[in-house]
């Protein structure tokens, strides 16, 4: 559609060229719109693809979530809102829901400070300190399958390197069935994730702490703080755009949260660790009940936009006018 | 500019017109019917045998095929288990399958006979098919028509380590599901695991409910509660119970809720190091084992799934599934000559040498030298029923809703009465 629309369009100055009585205006004019012709055409590669491969799949999922549908041939069993329906009263869902939140406040509370802690430390001169930021940044680059089998064998009851460690180290009380008791399997796979993604916090912070001017804190020193005030007071509210990307970086990444959990429990034991994107997949590729899946993305993409569309209308416009005014406030 | 604009608009028509161009390619590949002028028949095989040896001993046997029949070409579609199930719903959409095609017989193979797609066998092979092992054919009767020809059969069972037992005091594999919980109580009360389980893969745990509703409520039940869509009887109920009775002895491996099956620490690696007494599996069990554990070797034995005291079914029948190939409506004549060569004794006894199958012809059982896999043999040979794995008998929806259900029965989250319902309720919705 895009494509055969624009040439007629660039025929369109073509057209208004013949008038000679062409001004500065015209000009103007003219080139404004070739400027605007050379953004479209430009785009036009990125935008069909968009189009193709995420707008309209995202669109028709919407309509099949209204039907009930196999996912073979056009959807045709319509049967109103009774997908989602449905997904409320599932307990699997529900349970999804909060484990999606568990995580969250798990990620907010727990995950960020801890990689704030590392960026302050790891901002110290300190010997060695490149070799540190490597190998804690190294996690976050591989990947979430090799790191689901890695745990899967470290966790393994008995036989796995957790056991044997807390064994060694006279704590075999402590040693347990991680990912395969309902209560503790949460706790074990937020650790995993912890260690998986807290590098990439940390990285972040790193070049936020580095932006930092020194100059402040040693206003502050001057000026008789403590550590902790210079902390709190100076590096804290400085950091803090830094810190709110983060913030989002991790409640998107927890909402969408599939494969480690997928390598390492398959959502399982009974459900107790299953995601929203664990249980659309179950419905769509083992069950092909593709209607219902769809619904559960569409209440997944619900939930991201939503969140997405607060946290910047809410948190991240404060962020230009309050962090870099302040700077400038500073800079007087 | 303007050129470019055409320049675009031309390439844009050429690369539609290649893309018709191959969609029409690819349809004429489709409807040819394999003759041509030469008056050779060109039959195109579809299967999955994509690992070693049998992919080699496969196309050796194609290659011997057209040698006998000179006026006969083999086309070899080769494609991995998973591709294959979703190239064949794209191919039943458009109604067009190819002439020989690899089926594990069950709901599907009646989905595409529903739909008309599938030759009928039963007088075309008849001479020689009535010959073959009588259970191995269970999953391609469907209405007493003969829809497909096996080539492997196999069946679930308990799999089981001699010195453990030994150890234990059991003189003799259990019969009766009392006995059974009796051996498991003697094991654990010498303290071996007595039983491993990959709770982290369903169908593990389903095995055992299938089985436990085979004895209890019977065969015929398993069929005709499919087909009223309801899962509620009392036999039912009674296999969940039977099932929770065992569950309540805590007779897994440590961890099992988060066990995967063949993986370095999963329930055949379990068993096959030694650390469990039992495990309940397919045929295959003995070559998982000793590929993710260390393996059992002689002491490692086999004994069916016990009787249920009380209930409809005999401990005769079996519970599995095998693979075969069936034919597309109207194939050349010369694709029942191929079924026929490749079910003939030579090749069976090839296939059972070479590729680690079971004999699916009498005459090919003398290539049997494992005493287990003899034991599974003589068990399928006696079989007086056979229910086909429920994931493959009942549409996927239900299938796994009996996977997840009894899942939850295991972990202690569900009740035998609420796993029944639940199965009751998927297969109701499905339409």
């Amino acid at each position: 559609m895009t494509s055969t629309f624009l040439p007629d369009k660039r025929r369109g100055p073509d057209i208004a060229l013949p008038s000679p009585a062409a001004t500065s205006a015209r000009g103007r004019a003219r080139r404004r719109l070739l400027n605007w012709l050379t953004a479209v055409g430009f785009q036009v590669p990125a935008l069909v693809l968009f189009i193709g491969l995420v707008l309209l799949p995202m669109l028709f999922a919407l309509y099949a979530a209204f039907f009930r549908w196999g996912g073979f041939g056009m959807p045709s069993d319509y049967i109103g809102g009774d997908n989602f329906t449905h997904l409320f009263q599932d307990p699997v869902f529900l349970g999804d829901l909060w484990r999606c939140l568990l995580l969250v406040v798990l990620s907010l509370a727990l995950q960020l400070p801890f990689a704030l802690a590392m960026a302050v430390a790891l901002n110290q001169k300190m010997r060695g300190r490149a070799i540190y930021r490597m190998l804690f940044f190294a996690p976050y680059v591989l990947s979430e399958a090799i790191t689901g089998v890695l745990f899967s064998m470290i966790f393994a009851p008995d036989d796995g390197l957790a056991d044997h460690v807390l064994g060694a180290i006279g704590l075999d009380g402590l040693g347990g069935e991680w990912f395969a008791d309902p209560s503790w399997v949460m706790a074990s796979l937020f650790l995993v994730m912890t260690w998986k993604y807290f590098g990439f916090h940390m990285m972040l912070y790193l070049a936020g702490l580095q932006s930092i001017p020194a100059e402040l804190t040693e206003a502050a020193l001057i000026d008789g703080a403590n550590p902790w005030q210079r902390f709190r007071n100076v590096i804290l509210p400085l950091l803090a755009p830094t810190l709110r990307i983060s913030v989002f970086l991790s409640v998107i990444g927890a909402i969408q949260l599939f494969d480690l959990v997928w390598v390492i429990t398959q959502g399982g034991p009974d459900h107790h660790s299953e995601t929203m994107a664990v249980t659309m997949f179950q419905y769509g590729f083992k069950r092909y009940q593709v209607g219902y899946a769809s619904a559960i993305s569409v209440v997944m993409f619900g939930i991201c936009l939503v969140f997405a569309l607060a946290y910047q209308r809410f948190v991240l416009r404060r962020d230009l006018e309050g962090a870099t005014t302040t700077m400038r406030g500073d800079g007087k | 500019m303007g050129d470019r604009a055409l320049s675009r608009r031309g390439f844009l028509a050429a690369s539609a017109a290649a893309g018709l161009g191959m969609t029409a390619l690819s349809g004429c590949g489709g409807d040819s019917d394999g003759g041509s002028s030469d008056g050779t028949t060109t039959i195109e095989w579809w299967n999955i045998s994509t690992t070693e040896p049998t992919k080699t001993v496969w196309a050796g046997l194609a290659k011997k095929f057209e040698a006998q029949n000179p006026k006969v070409k083999l086309k070899i579609v080769q494609l991995e288990n998973d591709a294959y199930k979703s190239k064949m719903t794209a191919l039943i959409a458009s109604g067009k399958l190819p002439d020989v095609f690899h089926t594990w017989g069950g709901g599907v193979l009646k989905q595409q006979v529903d739909a008309g797609l599938v030759e009928d066998l039963s007088d075309s092979t008849k001479p020689w098919s009535d010959g073959m092992l009588s259970v191995a054919k269970q999953p391609y009767l469907i209405d007493k028509k003969l829809y497909g020809i096996p080539f492997d059969i196999g069946m679930v069972g308990f799999w089981y380590n001699k010195a453990l037992f030994k150890q234990a005091g059991i003189d003799a594999p259990p019969t009766t599901w009392t006995g059974f919980l009796d051996a498991v109580k003697k094991l654990k009360s010498k303290g071996i695991t007595p039983l491993a389980l990959a709770g982290k893969e369903s169908w593990t745990g389903m095995y055992y409910w299938a089985y436990l509703a085979m004895r209890t409520a019977g065969i015929d039940a398993l069929e005709k509660a499919n087909e009223n869509k309801d899962f509620t009887g009392d036999g039912f109920v009674q296999a969940g119970q039977h099932l929770k009775d065992l569950v309540d002895l805590h007779p897994f491996q440590k961890g099992f809720l988060g066990a995967a099956y063949s993986a370095p620490n999963g329930q055949a690696a379990t068993v096959g190091n030694g650390k469990a007494a039992m495990e309940l599996m397919g045929q295959w069990a003995p070559v998982v084992e000793a590929d993710a554990g260390k393996g059992l070797g002689s002491n490692l034995g086999f004994f069916p799934f016990p009787a249920v005291d009380g209930g409809e079914g005999a401990i005769t029948e079996v519970f599995g599934g095998g693979g075969g190939h069936a034919l597309r409506r109207g194939a050349p004549k010369e694709a029942v000559d191929f079924l026929k060569f490749f079910a003939s004794e030579t090749t069976d006894l090839q296939l059972v040498k070479k590729t680690n199958t079971l004999p699916v012809v009498p005459g090919a059982e003398k290539a049997l030298a494992d005493p287990n896999t003899k034991a599974v043999q003589a068990q399928l040979k006696g079989a007086t029923g056979f229910q086909l794995y429920l994931d493959q008998a009942y549409a996927p929806a239900v299938g796994q809703e009996v996977n997840d259900s009894v899942a939850a029965l295991i972990a202690g989250s569900k009740s035998p009465e609420q796993v029944a319902q639940s199965i009751t309720k998927v297969a109701k919705e499905e339409q």
